[in-house]
């Protein structure tokens, strides 16, 4: 049987289009090889990575209700929402008036005692419990803890101080305490998240 | 591997040759670590801490792994199982102390080959991934550490996880999601447990293969020496086996005492008794502390309390992770082309003072921040930053070496006091 030399196109490493553009047919294969193997290792990676994320039933511990009938004037108590800690205050008109005492622009996150609470409740702070520096549980809410400068929270771990209203007054926390999602069912029950 | 006169493998035995012919494993081993390896002879013991480290590797991993066949993982039985290996399996108290104690001997022995490679510029041209690739260990050895800490679910376990991870959400915007993520939930909890869990068992493996690579990496300019001059002859070295084995051997048994007389005596000394209190979500233990191996890096964390431009949080977050991250760099920033030390008059003196500046942050970062705390913590931190970008760039400018031994053999065969003055200047 005669054979004709008949060079494999593929394996011809002189350009096969004749164009003399210096672009060879193996450059495409080897794009069009390599971005579908990425595809194929993206879609294999995501699953492994997106199973980090938090699952379906620690998102679904969404919402509590907090009776709140018992705590007195300047009373805190600690409740825990989503794993985390919750302070709710019954503030004293005295902390009122010093929260509201103090100017906006002495405040690192400049906001009112009236945008942290609820219209007509102002005396219920309702914040986490969770310094906004590095996650640590201030103290002040339990009779006769340290509450700081600003009579508000203390944070033992790096000395951050927050005020009545739960603002960041001094130390290296970047932001206030953060109030999260809540509402007043009746006047003695609240509901967070 | 290094130099010419390397002895040659020679396989005593048929078997040998037979073995050698189809899997060169014990040649590689005598090119390695054995007769095969010139090492130059005048190493002193700061050169011990290398083979050291890799010993603390090994006692890590082996009672590592058997504590991993009692531990339980679950957040209501992580710390009764810890509890469960010190009173009631056999032995287990020795394990379980033996693993504590060897991290932080593992630490010890790390810090002190790093310092060692500083005085001596081992990070110096060829070296530099050598330098490079030990930083990664360090770095992985840290993520371990934090990780196995976690592992007993006592109250500094928590809060530890709570403040590192946090470290995240200084970053804006994807801070906060990038932190959630990490943990599998708003706070650490059972997915955050597991998978620290996981990669604590997985990331010495890692790190075992990384030196690996640093011990390749080493030997192909071979091993630096306390004058810092390059091997020349034959005359400048000694086989590793049986000159060095045999030191090393007799220091790592030596070593091994102090860590035994901690282990035995002290074994609680180095921990934090706040971590026999299991975790509790709703109360942050008074003073939280890291363990003392992270405290220079907490002492840098700690020091940014203004915020400028950024906020404070992220600042001292860019810090703690730039002072690591900065020393990737130093083969570049210290220009000078002399590697010893020894013969550097004025890098010895900003040495001293920088190890006195890290022990300084190290003492700050236990302490109670207090307004006199934080400002040695921001002075030292400060200093700490201008030692690698600015004087070391300048003293390598101005400075006037003392003149170097002609080699390495002279400089040992001219007797001790030639050893400590340089060649040309000590009496003959």
């Amino acid at each position: 049987m005669a054979t004709v030399e008949q060079p494999d196109p593929l394996l011809n490493e002189d350009k096969t289009d004749g164009a003399g553009d210096g672009v060879r047919r193996r450059d495409f294969l080897d794009i069009a090889a390599v971005s579908f193997g990425a595809v194929g290792v993206g879609a294999v990676a995501f699953p492994l990575l997106n199973q980090m994320s938090p699952p379906a039933d620690v998102l679904a511990l969404a919402s509590i209700e907090v009776d709140i009938s018992k705590v007195e004037r300047g009373q805190a108590i600690k409740t825990s929402w989503r794993k985390q800690p919750v302070f709710i205050r019954n503030l004293t008109e005295a902390e009122i008036a010093e929260a509201n005492a103090v100017p906006l622009s002495a405040l690192r996150e400049p906001q009112t005692l009236a945008e942290r609470t609820k219209e007509g409740k102002q005396n219920w702070l309702v914040t986490m419990g969770v310094c906004t520096h590095l996650g640590c549980v201030p103290l002040g809410a339990a009779e006769g803890e340290n509450k700081g400068d600003y009579d508000g929270y203390f944070c033992p771990c790096h000395g951050s101080h927050y005020d009545t209203a739960g603002r960041i007054r001094k130390g290296p926390a970047p932001t206030n305490l953060v109030v999260p999602d809540f509402e007043f069912v009746s006047d003695t029950l609240i509901r967070i998240g | 591997m290094s130099f010419a006169w390397a002895k040659p493998y020679e396989p005593k035995t048929q078997l040998g040759h037979w073995i050698d012919q189809r899997l060169p494993l014990p040649r590689m081993v005598h090119g390695a670590v054995g007769g095969g390896y010139p090492v130059p002879r005048n190493l002193n013991y700061a050169w011990n801490f290398g083979v050291l480290a890799g010993v603390f590797l090994m006692i890590q991993i082996v009672t590592g792994i058997v504590l991993a066949m009692w531990y339980n993982s679950g957040i209501a039985t992580a710390f009764s199982s810890v509890e469960h290996v010190m009173r009631d399996v056999n032995s287990g108290w020795f394990l379980r102390y033996a693993h504590a104690n060897g991290a932080s001997f593992f630490f010890i022995v790390v810090y002190i080959h790093i310092f060692r490679g500083l005085f001596y510029g081992s990070y110096k041209a060829p070296r530099e991934l050598v330098w490079m690739l030990g930083l990664v260990v360090y770095l992985l050895m840290m993520a371990t550490a934090f990780m196995g800490y976690v592992l007993p679910w006592g109250q500094m376990s928590y809060w530890g996880a709570q403040v590192i991870t946090g470290f995240f959400s200084a970053f804006p915007v994807v801070g906060e999601p990038l932190r959630v993520f990490l943990l599998g939930g708003f706070a650490p909890d059972q997915a955050a447990l597991t998978r620290f869990f996981s990669l604590h068992y997985l990331l010495p493996f890692v790190i075992a293969a990384v030196v690996i690579l640093k011990t390749w990496a080493l030997h192909i300019p071979g091993s630096s020496n306390p004058t810092g001059v390059d091997v020349k002859t034959e005359k400048d070295t000694l086989p590793f086996h049986p000159f060095f084995t045999a030191k090393d051997g007799w220091f790592v048994l030596a070593f091994l005492m102090l860590y035994a007389a901690v282990l035995f005596f002290a074994p609680n000394a180095l921990g934090h008794p706040d971590n026999y209190i299991e975790a509790n979500p709703l109360a942050t233990p008074a003073h939280i502390v890291p363990e003392w191996y992270f405290l220079p890096f907490y002492g840098i964390l700690k020091a940014f309390t203004v915020d400028f431009i950024l906020p404070a949080k992220l600042w001292g977050v860019i810090a703690m992770f730039g002072s690591i991250l900065l020393l990737f760099l130093l083969p570049w920033l210290d220009r000078s082309p002399i590697r010893s030390g020894h013969y550097r008059p004025m890098f010895k003196v900003f040495f001293a003072i920088l190890i006195v500046d890290v022990l300084l942050l190290g003492w700050a970062g236990g302490a109670e921040p207090t307004a006199p705390v934080v400002a040695v913590m921001q002075i030292a931190t400060a200093y700490y930053f201008a030692h690698f970008l600015i004087i070391l760039p300048l003293i390598s400018k101005f400075e006037k070496p003392l003149p170097l031994p002609n080699s390495i053999s002279s400089s040992v065969l001219h007797g001790e006091a030639e050893e400590s003055a340089p060649y040309g200047l000590a009496k003959a």
